[in-house]
């Protein structure tokens, strides 16, 4: 077919170019500018970085004084392992949670599919802050689950989950099932039924039939879902904030108190570009997977 | 396929149904508690809600809130629609990449980085051009920004597997490609284009983080009220207030998946029919 001649093309992909541009892409180099800067007493509360002198020369004010920073608190790197490591456990716990879950909805016939898939993308859409909430009316001291347990006599006083490490597991859990249960149905799905088949005509017991074709062709899905899960946990805030306690102590919510906190805007630009490199290797892995999969 | 149900499965899937749900259903139980204590169940009442209707703050922040997500929901889906097309029917054109990036990278970003580089952008668009001032405008500026992500997305796979035989029949009979992109393809893409609105306006509904750092003084949505609301503890106007939210959007969820399919399934006969 004749292709939309050229100068009309440009209308269709310059606006959104153009607009994720300046409002996504560009504000990184703005806060990568400012992590140089030091604090001022002003309106912006920061320095210029680039500066014009009276006889018109560019001078250049950088101060690498917010790097050296992060590495002299120890604040910053406890915080960075903690996040890291609260990720990975939960998006582990998540995987194993939601393989089952996805391979159960993949096996099911297509009504009930349809059904099941609902039931999960449903809280996607419901607000995520209220669902972290809803979560606290469970798990609080005088919450659901302790009353049920005192009222059965399992316990004798309340289980302290909240303001815990534990609380913070179970919001990310129950905040980020959907987002891998979802491209790991996508995958399985996917699934050619006749390898399946072919395996166990040929005498594999159903575990090796798993263990052997199942599960490495659903790699692709696996990874989505634990990116999707990862890389968002790491920078959660709203959860450690809610449900965490004061040793709890997650980069989204260092980042935010050195922000609205302290009005350090140079070392939260700092903290947020260190961060931004940690996660370059996961966001990059997630992106390579997804244009394969939008390839294939 | 075939139904063959390991136990365990079974249980793991009704395990994680529940986890999901569980909190929900608490939380709706809760709010037609008569008593304000939390642990005590004083019976049924719904004077939580009306309470609400007399609450200024909530009632304003829940104003911009719906503002703020109309506006940009309604941009999103402009600007993402575009660069759909664009992906799926433009092979190759310079920035085909970088497009592909921004659209793929804020549905992954953290929040928290978004939020605090934007507020550095808008910030420093004021110093230089006076322009644009942190309420309104920069909120709806920066929920654009990833919402029209999730657009693209969405409209890209339904794009995708939309037959292009029909579009080059309108052409062949001689119609332009505009033309006939609106009356054959638009059509086609109406369903999803609905769809990447309602999660648009759902995400921007919802959104704490970024609206914090971008929004100015004078300025708060809903979740921002809510967020230092909740910070303070359990209240019970909030348990209202949230169970009032959640039945709102999953109904009109509910509702969008079933008309959706509806139209699907009108179209697939049509298409039988004309095929006779």
């Amino acid at each position: 077919m004749k292709p939309i001649d050229r100068p009309g093309r440009w209308l269709i992909i310059l606006p959104p170019l153009l607009f994720l541009l300046i409002f996504f892409l560009i504000p990184f180099a703005f806060a990568f500018k400012i992590s140089f800067a030091d604090t001022a007493a002003r309106v912006p509360p920061f320095t210029d970085v680039l500066t014009r002198t009276p006889d018109h020369h560019l001078q250049f004010s950088v101060s690498l004084a917010n790097y050296q920073y992060l590495f002299t608190d120890d604040v910053y790197g406890v915080a960075y392992l903690y996040s890291l490591k609260t990720a990975f456990f939960s998006t582990l716990i998540c995987l194993g949670l939601g393989y089952p879950m996805a391979y159960a909805i993949a096996r099911a016939s297509k009504s009930t599919q349809n059904v099941l898939l609902l039931i999960i993308i449903l809280p996607f859409w419901t607000s995520f802050l209220l669902r972290v909430y809803a979560l606290e009316g469970i798990i609080r001291d005088n919450g659901i689950l302790n009353t049920v347990l005192l009222h059965l006599g399992l316990i004798h006083e309340p289980l302290r989950i909240m303001r815990t490490t534990l609380a913070v597991y179970l919001g990310i859990i129950y905040s980020y099932l959907p987002f891998m249960v979802l491209p790991l149905f996508a995958t399985l799905e996917k699934l050619d039924r006749s390898l399946l088949e072919a395996a166990s005509d040929l005498g594999s017991p159903p575990w090796r039939v798993f263990l052997d074709v199942t599960l490495p062709l659903s790699i692709p899905g696996v990874i989505a879902g634990s990116m999707l899960v990862f890389i968002p946990a790491v920078g959660e805030f709203v959860i450690p904030s809610l449900l965490g306690g004061p040793d709890s102590l997650m980069i989204g919510r260092v980042l935010w108190d050195e922000f609205f906190g302290n009005h350090d805007w140079p070392v939260a630009s700092a903290v947020a570009i260190a961060f931004l490199f940690l996660l370059a290797g996961p966001i990059a892995i997630y992106q390579y997977y997804n244009v394969k999969q939008l390839e294939a | 396929m075939e139904s063959r149900y390991s136990p365990t499965l079974l249980t793991v899937l009704c395990l994680g149904i529940t986890i999901l749900y569980l909190p929900i259903v608490v939380l709706i139980a809760y709010s037609f508690n008569a008593s304000p204590l939390v642990n005590v169940w004083g019976g049924f009442s719904t004077a939580w809600y009306f309470q609400l209707l007399h609450n200024r703050q909530l009632l304003q922040a829940a104003l911009l809130s719906l503002e703020v997500a109309v506006t940009a929901s309604s941009a999103a889906v402009l600007l993402g629609t575009m660069a759909a097309i664009a992906l799926v029917r433009f092979a190759r054109f310079r920035g085909r990449l970088l497009l592909t990036g921004m659209v793929n990278a804020p549905l992954v970003m953290p929040e928290i980085i978004t939020g605090i580089t934007q507020l550095l952008l808008f910030v420093s668009m004021l110093q230089m051009l006076g322009w644009p001032h942190r309420g309104f405008t920069t909120i709806v500026l920066s929920h654009v920004a990833f919402c029209s992500a999730y657009v693209t997305i969405t409209v890209q796979s339904r794009l995708q597997t939309a037959d292009r035989s029909l579009e080059e029949a309108a052409m062949d009979l001689g119609s332009g490609p505009a033309r006939a992109f609106l009356e054959i393809t638009l059509p086609i893409l109406a369903p999803a284009i609905l769809s990447s609105w309602l999660l648009s306006f759902t995400l921007s509904l919802d959104d704490l983080v970024i609206s914090s750092f971008v929004s100015g003084p004078g300025a708060s949505t809903l979740p921002m009220v809510i967020y230092s609301k909740v910070k303070l503890g359990v209240s019970p106007d909030v348990n209202a207030l949230a169970s009032l939210i959640i039945c709102a959007v999953g109904a009109c969820v509910i509702a969008a998946g079933y008309f959706m399919r509806r139209a699907d399934q009108r179209r697939a006969l049509e298409m039988q029919m004309a095929e006779r």
